[in-house]
């Protein structure tokens, strides 16, 4: 005997109404902001270390000079410059979207990149 | 006339040359020199920046010189921290003396100097000094370090004075 799939009104209802939450949920996900996301950046031993690969505008660095130098995290465009002692952190939120060069103002060979989606 | 320019051109060659001929004999130096070597060199450039900060007008110099005294400070420091961690002894050699003795004739020199003829003696002797020392640093005195931590610490301290090399070519190339 062949099972015969049944498929009654209210079955599809349940179905039409799951697929409809399930649309306006993913939505919502889209229209609201996403909470802006802090990341860290580690300086050790005269370099920089990788960058978030996923950032967005609003998020914000954390860079820790874990060295036992002074350095900078220098934007090229001029959009942040922070100056670390040895151990000390500092926070750089990130306003504009695009690929941002920075350097250390003491040591120039010291370089990173940051790619920020819009 | 040119033989005395001539054998004063030797003789400044035969000072720059001491420190690396002095180096390259020490082959093979254990932590306890080597640490008393890198120690000595960080000392010897942060003497040369006093001197420089001292003496000099240029802001371009003056920045240069700053960060010297602090970035050789802080190796300085951490050599320390590190040897004394060890129980290791700094131990006085050849090359370190080496290394003092060119230095203090190099500072005796250039206290008679003043203004943009100080700057240029000042900055074209670190492009050398810095050389000599990544070269030391490079050839010798990383490959011969036994501890770990030592040879990390060389490591961090030859890609730094790499940094100071360079930043001492461009200040040079400007000050022509
Ligand atoms: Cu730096």
């Amino acid at each position: 005997m062949i099972a015969k799939p049944v498929s009654t009104f209210a079955q599809r209802a349940l179905a039409a109404a799951a697929a409809l939450a399930i649309l306006a949920v993913a939505v919502a996900g889209c229209a609201k902001p996403a909470q802006p996301r802090t990341f860290t950046v580690t300086i050790a031993q005269m370099a920089y270390g990788p960058t978030p690969p996923s950032m967005r505008v609003g998020d914000s660095i954390k860079w820790v000079n874990a060295d036992i130098l002074q350095h900078t995290a220098t934007a090229k465009d001029g959009s942040f410059d922070v100056d670390l002692p040895p151990k000390a952190t500092a926070t750089t939120r990130i306003a504009h979207a695009g690929t941002v060069d920075f350097y250390c103002r003491y040591h120039p060979g010291m370089t990173g990149r940051l790619s920020v989606a819009g | 006339m040119i033989l005395r320019h001539m054998s004063a051109a030797a003789a400044a060659l035969a000072l720059l040359a001491l420190p690396a001929a002095a180096m390259a004999q020490a082959a093979k130096p254990n932590d306890a020199q080597i640490a008393h070597i890198a120690y000595t060199a960080g000392q010897l450039d942060i003497a040369a920046g006093k001197q420089a900060l001292a003496k000099s007008h240029n802001k371009a110099v003056r920045d240069f010189a700053q960060e010297m005294v602090r970035d050789h400070t802080a190796v300085n420091d951490q050599a320390l921290a590190l040897v004394k961690k060890l129980g290791v002894t700094p131990q006085a050699n050849p090359t370190s003396t080496a290394l003092s003795g060119a230095a203090a004739a190099k500072l005796k020199a250039y206290a008679k100097l003043s203004g943009a003829a100080f700057d240029k003696a000042y900055v074209d002797n670190e492009v050398a000094y810095h050389k000599t020392v990544n070269g030391a640093l490079e050839s010798t005195l990383i490959p011969s370090a036994q501890n770990g931590e030592l040879k990390a610490l060389l490591q961090t301290g030859l890609k730094l004075f790499t940094e100071h090399q360079h930043h001492a070519e461009m200040l040079a190339a400007g000050l022509k």
